[in-house]
């Protein structure tokens, strides 16, 4: 006999207190502290998905796949930098720390990338020779942390990047749990072992634009003016932070929508804070456009970056290139089914997986676990990426083939529709089988 | 002797000029003049040279700093020996903010007074001032030691981790995290040499220690209000 009336309705849960939230008050109610994590904003949000290309037609011809050519290079640092950087492909691999990241996570970073002609890039915590010795071309950051700067090294990188912020947490500084400090992270960093480390989020010797402009000489006049000069900003006010960072002296612009990965840092500061990738693009080209500086200042971007398409719509809205982290890792063998037990073990699953801070990674990626990184065969890891690589480029070369292009940087907004009103106002194009821009003329 | 006359020679070629001298050169003092404030003078220096700065300078100045002597006869601006990682950097005058910031190593002396955040996040670089420093100097610093002869500003020392800080005059107030610690005579044959390399005459005696209390070193909820 059941012991409720026959008018009983079935449990509802509620739009507003949804699994996730009920889970987070309890969370928070149990441990009073927030919940720190890895990985980029997981919401759903306006991206590229809602973007379509038009291909060609009557009016526009298509080139013929793998006969004819369509270009994929692209030059970094044509502004001021006496030793531009070429790249064959125009997807670069983000900064990620050692750290952060295992020696051999690193070291196939540095095989795959230079497989393809492309670069990667140090991290919070400085550059290690694993690193150095496996990419042809690597990117050195300059942090607020300033963790491991060492002229030498600055010497020695092929590009420089002045790291502002990052799109996971624009105005957030780094946070590396004690338990990835080891002996070598803590010496590379000047502190304790096991300790929680607090990179700082700004950095310590320069505030505003002006102060930027002078700090860029100074890395100019330690490295001979040689070295192209990037400026890393979290999506937020992608317009002005572009103006300054040209005005400051940039040679290329980078700009890591809020989707994008970061190691660690509070959930709520990945999910509420900076705005997506899509929404901050063509904000960013504007200004580029404004000062004259479009494809002399190059812009490269990043947050979220999954397939060629995804290339292609960057490439489309105005970017020079990409920059990809999460899946780069994915490439490696983060989130990989075959772990699927070890994963449950940590309380996580295969594809969900993001507690990279705790250094417990049984793909042997986001840990300083000797034992737990030795799992990680660099080479193999790296022609994985390789592989990966290889084939975001096919797929960028195809979609630009279908609209015409015989270079990748030929892809134009002209090529582009939107599939909803909040990504037509974005990306401004036109919303699908319209020639509405919401947000532009006449309306 | 070698000179610039910076009124003449671009900073450019004076600085390529001094970063390209081979580890034997014995052209080993060097003289930059007629300065109007440049920015980013004499940085990423690699050998063991001296270099005079003869008047006022700005940002950065010696800035990255390996082996080489940089002595500065007037006053100068922000970030002065950032980064350093050996040699000694020498300012006559009173240095603005974020004098030695993120230095790794070498000896940072400053005869006048130094602007706030002298010391940030400190790696390594020993500081003597003579005068005194500003707020919120030695914030985060990591390692090294900040030797105050005059008075501190506000929260000297906040969130440090394990630089040491010695202290004449007043300390304002000190940052999160920092204490007033035992002066060992560990601590005071440190610091005797430490001003006796500076040049700096000063009874070590006289001097207070600052360090961390290190209970921000890993995260604690009742830590909260300190962050
Ligand atoms: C594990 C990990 C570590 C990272 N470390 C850094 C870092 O040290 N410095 C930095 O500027 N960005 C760092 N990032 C952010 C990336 O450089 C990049 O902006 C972001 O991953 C791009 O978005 P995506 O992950 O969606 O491709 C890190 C990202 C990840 C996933």
């Amino acid at each position: 006999m059941s012991d409720h009336s026959p008018f009983h309705t079935p449990p509802r849960f509620s739009a507003t207190f949804d699994e996730h939230s009920i889970a987070q008050i309890q969370r928070a109610a149990a441990t009073g502290i927030y919940d720190i994590r890895g990985g980029g904003a997981k919401r759903r949000m306006p991206h590229f998905d809602d973007l379509l290309f038009l291909g060609a037609s009557i009016s526009r011809y298509p080139l013929e796949g793998y006969r004819e050519k369509c270009g994929t290079d692209v030059v970094l640092g044509t502004r001021f930098a006496k030793k531009p950087i070429e790249l064959k492909i125009p997807v670069t691999i983000a900064g990620m720390s050692f750290g952060a990241l295992s020696g051999q996570a690193k070291e196939a970073l540095g095989r795959g990338a230079t497989a393809m002609g492309t670069s990667t890039t140090t991290g919070d915590g400085g550059m290690t020779p694993e690193e150095r010795g496996h990419s042809t071309k690597l990117v050195y950051q300059l942090l607020p942390s300033r963790y491991g700067m060492n002229p030498d090294d600055l010497r020695k990188a092929d590009a420089i990047e002045v790291v502002v912020g990052q799109g996971a947490k624009p105005g957030g500084g780094g946070m590396l749990l004690g338990q990835k400090i080891t002996e070598r992270v803590a010496k590379m960093r000047n502190l304790p072992v096991g300790i929680d480390q607090r990179s700082a989020c700004r950095h310590p010797d320069w505030t505003g634009p002006d102060d930027l402009a002078i700090k860029i000489t100074e890395l100019r006049e330690i490295t001979n003016w040689e070295k192209p000069i990037y400026v890393k900003v979290g999506a937020t006010r992608p317009y002005y932070d572009t103006a300054l960072a040209v005005k400051s002296g940039a040679d290329v612009v980078v700009l890591d929508g809020m989707q994008g990965g970061t190691a660690a840092t509070q959930e709520v500061f990945i999910e509420h804070v900076g705005i997506p990738i899509l929404a901050a693009l063509r904000p960013a080209v504007q200004a580029l456009q404004d000062l004259d500086m479009h494809r002399k200042v190059q812009l490269v971007v990043s947050g979220g970056i999954r397939n060629g398409a995804d290339v292609a719509k960057c490439l489309a809205l105005g970017a020079d290139a990409v920059a990809i982290g999460t899946a780069a890792l994915i490439a490696l063998g983060d989130n990989a089914p075959a772990l699927e037990e070890e994963y449950r073990k940590i309380g996580s699953t295969a594809g969900a997986y993001d507690d990279w801070h705790e250094g417990r990674d049984p793909a042997g990626i986001t840990t300083q676990d000797p034992a737990l990184a030795a799992r990680l065969d660099p080479v193999k890891a790296g022609k994985r990426l390789a592989n990966y690589l290889a084939v975001l480029t096919m797929e960028t070369q195809i979609i630009a083939r279908a609209c015409g292009k015989s270079h990748v940087h030929n892809l134009e907004p002209d090529d582009l529709v939107a599939l909803t009103v909040e990504a037509a106002a974005m990306a401004r194009v036109p919303l699908a089988g319209t020639s509405w821009i919401p947000g532009q003329g006449g309306y | 002797m070698n000179a610039f006359d910076l009124t003449k020679t671009p900073l450019r070629e004076a600085n390529a000029k001094l970063q390209s001298l081979p580890a034997d050169t014995n052209e080993k003092v060097w003289h930059l003049n007629n300065l109007h404030g440049e920015h980013a003078c004499a940085v990423g220096l690699t050998q063991p040279i001296e270099v005079h700065v003869n008047g006022h300078i700005g940002y950065y100045c010696a800035g990255m700093n390996q082996n080489a002597t940089v002595i500065i006869h007037g006053q100068c601006g922000v970030g002065v020996a950032e980064n350093m990682m050996s040699g000694e950097v020498r300012v006559k005058g009173t240095a603005s903010s974020a004098a030695g910031a993120t230095g790794q190593g070498g000896l940072l002396v400053i005869e006048g007074d130094a602007g706030t955040r002298c010391g940030i996040s400190m790696k390594g670089i020993d500081i003597v001032v003579k005068g005194s420093v500003g707020a919120m100097s030695a914030f985060m610093a990591q390692s090294g030691s900040l030797v105050v002869c005059g008075d501190a500003g506000a929260s000297l020392g906040d969130s440090i981790y394990e630089a040491r800080l010695y202290v004449q005059g007043k300390v304002e107030s000190l940052g999160s995290d920092c204490v007033e610690k035992k002066m060992t005579p560990h601590h005071l044959a440190k610091l005797e040499r430490l001003l006796k390399k500076a040049g700096i005459e000063a009874d070590p005696k006289k001097f207070r220690r600052f360090g961390s209390k290190r209970n921000l070193y890993n995260f604690h909820v009742d830590n909260v209000d300190a962050y």
